[in-house]
């Protein structure tokens, strides 16, 4: 397992790369000043980056402690958003709440009951399939690619299911349309984009104090630094990975949620798409390491809106794809990482 | 159904079931010999098809095509050195190999050396950026219509009612050439060194074998594979378009097909092709929610994890390995290291 000292601490580490970080968004905002990049784009990229990151956090948080690529993170996404849809479409205005429009935003206030809902069954979710089938799989002690692969069944059935219940046409949750804000320099902002930005630093912040805080958090630490010393000082490790798929689920749940109005439609292999941009901002930010999975995020997203000024927006992934291939070349560890 | 209309059902049936073979060929020397866990075969079934159909579809007629304008049927434009296009599918099909290959080669450089997962992620990106490239470049393949009117091979040699007959001939003929080469290399020293690098890579290394040739050599090898499964699917489907390679099509039932069938087994990985596509085709047969085309997303899914958890030899395959490769012990067909 890991070889890894004691005193490297992979989940959050020293951050030594912040310079980097703000130095590339300097840049780009000299660019945006000279007028060649427009900055409308960068603001938009911006809260794709935030989205993003929701999903490679929960991606790396695995990363960091079950140690194997989670392909299904992109497929609870997927089934996030379906929950919220069957609240938000169905079950809610089934008991009376139905609204949309709140203020500034296209829905009403039932997302603030289905996105924390959304939120706690795909955490169940999670628990469930782990102690169904990952935890056999441990026990065993196959290698993290048959773990690997074992998500990738998951990310498929999970789909499936989807697609049974749904079907794969498109939705969107109930909405109004409104119009977008004028912002100076030809800046305009849809304004569930707010509600994106907003809900994505809360958890991001409610994640740091639960890590750095709580003992479960300080515990989930040091079972990424060391599983074995973590058992032999009385963590209970079993426990640990549970809380490890109840977050990086809800985190997935929400991004699903987040990802889902900032399109303004659901389908079913929204996540499998979307799992491109989870990967190659993990593997831009180092694996396991969540400082660079929020900066690689934000890299990507504003590096795939960007490129919509010059290519097609279909290209979006090629982008993040290609910046993700540049990343192991230069530096196969993540440009944000530090070495392990 | 008449009896002329069931026998045109099954010939139909095993053609696909044959080019599905190929495919788990193909992936069965990545996976199963060396351990390469590649999760973007729809990448190289899309290469392949697509190399072979723009190297032998006729012209574009520009009334048909309005942003299509790559060159496309080479045969014609080579005039006096055309093979016609009989000879010209093998050379489609070589070509279809070699671009997989290429594309193989530049993708296994990149992350071969890495931790295992980043190949699975580059080869995901890789899948998703030839289907995007594909759909959006009209000029190169005519976007989202596709392209038709891909040709026969043999076309005039018998009449159109028998020609499936005739196609499956071929492909069963392609298929055991592929077998015999796969099965020969991997019984060389050189399959032997790849099966010690899936088993345990470190020992590999410290016995003076290049770990990272070895496996990049596996790679382009299972890549171009796939290449000329790709190409025999355009040729016989005769029509290619962006939606065709999607994961599960062509990616997802490939892996069911190779974990059934056993991997490391040669014979398992065509017997899962046959197993698995029988399953696939034979759903819609079934009543109720099960023969909803949704369902077998799940069916596939569950079949990949039932095998995981179950069964990780195959369903099928584990005693074959015994019999045919005594010293590989039952249960080691998968790596688990």
């Amino acid at each position: 397992m890991s070889t890894a000292s004691p005193r490297t601490q992979r989940l959050l580490p020293k951050w030594s790369a912040s310079y980097s970080v703000v130095a590339c968004f300097l840049l780009l905002l000299v660019l945006a000043f000279f007028s060649i990049v427009k900055l409308e784009l960068m603001v938009n990229g911006l809260f794709l980056g935030a989205i993003i990151a929701l999903g490679a956090i929960g991606l790396s948080l695995i990363y960091g402690i079950l140690n194997f690529a989670h392909l299904a993170q992109g497929d609870f996404m997927t089934l996030g958003a379906y929950i919220a849809l069957f609240l938000l479409g169905t079950l809610l205005p089934g008991m009376g709440l139905k609204d949309t429009g709140l203020g500034p935003f296209t829905f009403g206030y039932p997302i603030f009951i289905a996105l924390p809902l959304a939120i706690l069954v795909m955490a169940a979710i999670a628990i469930g399939l782990d102690i169904t089938i990952y935890r056999r799989l441990r026990r065993r002690g196959v290698g993290r690619v048959v773990l690997a692969m074992t998500s990738l069944g998951l990310a498929i059935g999970l789909r499936g299911i989807v697609q049974v219940i749904w079907g794969g046409d498109t939705y969107q949750y109930p909405r109004l349309s409104k119009a977008f804000y004028q912002l100076p320099m030809g800046v305009r902002i849809p304004p569930d984009n707010l509600f994106i930005g907003v809900t994505a630093i809360l958890l991001v912040v409610v994640l740091y104090l639960f890590l750095t805080r709580t003992k479960i958090g300080k515990a989930m630490r040091a079972t990424s630094d060391n599983v074995d010393l973590a058992r032999v000082s009385g963590i209970n490790t079993e426990n640990i990975i549970r809380w490890t798929w109840a977050l990086s689920a809800g985190l997935a749940a929400t991004a699903g949620v987040l990802l889902a109005i900032f399109q303004a439609q659901l389908i079913p292999i929204m996540g499998w798409r979307f799992l491109i941009m989870l990967f190659a901002a993990v593997i831009l930010g180092g694996i396991g390491n969540l400082y660079g999975a929020l900066a690689g995020a934000l890299v990507i997203g504003v590096a795939a809106e960007v490129s919509t000024q010059w290519l097609n927006p279909a290209y979006k992934v090629v982008i993040a794809f290609i910046i993700m291939i540049v990343a192991l070349l230069i530096r196969p560890k993540g440009i944000f990482g530090v070495r392990d | 159904m008449e009896l002329s209309g069931i026998i045109g059902y099954i010939t139909g049936f095993a053609i696909m079931a044959v080019i599905y073979a190929i495919f788990s060929l193909g992936l069965n020397v990545h996976w199963g010999y060396t351990g390469l866990f590649n999760i973007g075969i729809a990448g190289f079934f899309a290469l392949g098809a697509y190399t072979s159909a723009l190297l032998t579809t006729a012209s574009p007629d520009p009334l048909m095509f309005e942003d299509y304008i790559f060159g496309g049927d080479l045969p014609a434009r080579l005039g006096a050195w055309n093979l016609g296009i009989d000879l010209w599918f093998f050379v489609a099909l070589m070509a279809a190999a070699l671009i997989c290959g290429i594309v193989a080669l530049f993708i296994g450089f990149l992350t071969l050396r890495l931790r295992e997962d980043y190949l699975a992620i580059a080869t995901l990106g890789i899948a998703e950026g030839v289907r995007i490239i594909f759909l959006n470049e009209k000029w190169l393949a005519n976007g989202s219509k596709g392209l038709y009117r891909i040709p026969k091979f043999l076309g005039e040699l018998v009449s159109p009612q028998y020609y499936d007959y005739l196609f499956l001939g071929v492909v069963l003929v392609i298929l055991i050439v592929l077998y015999i080469a796969v099965d020969r290399t991997i019984k060389s020293p050189w399959g032997r060194v790849l099966k010690a690098i899936r088993e345990d890579e470190v020992t590999a290394e410290a016995s003076g074998k290049n770990v990272f040739n070895f496996k990049l050599q596996s790679f382009i090898f299972g890549a171009a594979i796939m290449g000329i499964g790709g190409a025999l699917y355009a040729h016989n489907v005769r029509f290619v378009d962006p939606v065709t390679f999607d994961p599960l099509l062509a990616t997802f039932i490939i892996w069911a097909m190779l974990m059934v069938g056993g991997s490391g087994n040669n014979k398992g990985a065509i017997l899962g092709a046959f197993v698995v596509w029988a399953i696939w085709t034979g759903t819609q047969f079934l009543p109720g929610f099960l023969s909803d085309p949704n369902f077998r997303y799940v069916m596939i899914g569950l079949l990949i994890l039932a095998v995981i958890l179950l069964r990780p030899g195959g369903i099928l395959g584990e005693e074959r390995v015994v019999s045919r490769l005594s010293e590989t012990p039952p249960g080691d067909a998968s790596p688990e290291t």
